[in-house]
């Protein structure tokens, strides 16, 4: 089918009629030639825009306990089962996670996550999310999101009730896929957490890592799993290979294929709030605006979890030249 | 003295291994993990033998 026709079903469905697209549509977008792929994003924003609004939601995240994962997540140089650069170090205190808050809101973020390598929490992490997320909210305002791994019920019950407005778990691939990257957990372990998620009244924020070798049918696959999960969020990764981890000698995503999929995801998923997450800078380069205007509606501003990112006010004078106003979104949608 | 992005002698790398927004990771006198917190200004990178260096802001 011609590109234009698909473009225009395309439109007609998710703008027009208010239709999901069904897999076999965004699977015949994902296979449109390279020169066809402004046009995808050209759409895409159309449906941000009409579905979202044009606020962006910026957030701050912190590892507040680093490395030594018993897990093995072959993207992670936080896994103990290989052999990278980074030190495992042990859990940041109150003041040290309350003055990275304070840094996350002088970059104008409404988001604050506060990030564990671990494969889930114990009691008294539980005990110590719930009193740095009272304390960030009295201090700076901020929403408080957390990333603790696998959470029982109960966990995730009194997360919800202390506070915590988001929890993020990824799938990072899809079911099919999930095997080649991960072996000491399963997909459905981390799909059961996210659904327990959202039965808590959290918003569940869950992402995908794309570049990891998965194929074009088991993103769609992804696309699929995530409409069923139902995140508010969608934090989008592009492999940045780490050093010593299975992955490292991996190369990174094409720039325009990674806008591409920003735009696939933009319309399987309309109204989620879609983030620039981890591997953007190494990613996309000079075509970071041009995510913008392809689906993306939020960003992680700063670092990262154990790498940089670009300067703040490289990404706060994009949105400003975008005419892209920064809000907190989950108010808005 | 050592390559603070992959440990290994000087003499035996270029500085390629420091990919673009990477952190230092091993100390350029003993060649040890360094201990780094990353935070979203900015990162700290310590050395256990060697002590703490000053905070690096970016």
């Amino acid at each position: 089918m011609r590109t234009s026709t698909l473009l225009d079903e395309a439109r007609r469905a998710v703008l027009g009629g208010g239709r999901d697209l069904s897999l076999e549509e965004l699977r015949g977008l994902a296979s449109l030639p390279v020169e066809d792929v402004p046009s995808l994003a050209a759409l895409a924003h159309e449906v941000r825009l009409d579905r979202c609004g044009p606020e962006v939601e910026v957030e701050g995240i912190l590892s507040a306990k680093t490395g030594g994962c018993p897990e093995d997540c072959h993207f992670c140089s936080q896994s103990s089962k290989f052999e990278t650069p980074v030190r495992p170090t042990g859990y940041l205190d109150m003041d040290q996670v309350l003055a990275a808050a304070r840094e996350t809101k002088e970059l104008g973020a409404s988001e604050f996550c506060i990030v564990m390598a671990l494969r889930g929490p114990d009691e008294r992490t539980i005990d110590n999310v719930i009193e740095a997320t009272k304390v960030i909210q009295d201090e700076t305002g901020l929403n408080v999101a957390a990333s603790l791994g696998i959470l029982t019920r109960d966990q995730a019950e009194r997360l919800a009730a202390g506070g915590v407005h988001r929890y993020n778990h990824n799938l990072e691939t899809s079911r099919s896929f999930f095997p080649e990257i991960v072996s000491t957990h399963t997909w459905d372990e981390r799909f059961e957490t996210c659904s327990m998620v959202r039965e808590t009244g959290m918003e569940l924020c869950c992402g995908a890592l794309l570049g990891m070798g998965e194929s074009t049918d088991q993103r769609i696959e992804l696309l699929g799993q995530l409409r069923e999960v139902g995140p508010t969020e969608v934090p989008l990764n592009f492999l940045n290979p780490r050093p010593g981890t299975p992955l490292g000698d991996r190369s990174v995503m094409e720039p325009l294929d990674a806008i591409r999929w920003i735009a696939l995801f933009r319309l399987a998923l309309p109204e989620v709030i879609l983030r620039y997450a981890g591997g953007r800078e190494v990613t996309l380069g000079e075509l970071q605006a041009m995510g913008m205007t392809a689906g993306i509606n939020a960003l992680i501003v700063g670092n990262y979890l154990t790498t940089l990112g670009r300067q703040p006010l490289q990404d706060i004078k994009m949105l400003a030249d975008l005419k892209m106003p920064i809000g907190a979104l989950s108010k808005v949608i | 003295m050592y390559c603070s992005g992959c440990g290994r002698p000087e003499s035996e790398c270029d500085g390629a291994c420091l990919r673009p927004l990477d952190i230092p990771r091993f100390c350029s006198e003993c060649a040890r993990k360094l201990d780094v917190q990353v935070t979203p200004q900015g990162y700290e990178a310590t050395c256990r033998t060697h002590g703490e260096p000053a905070p690096k802001r970016l």
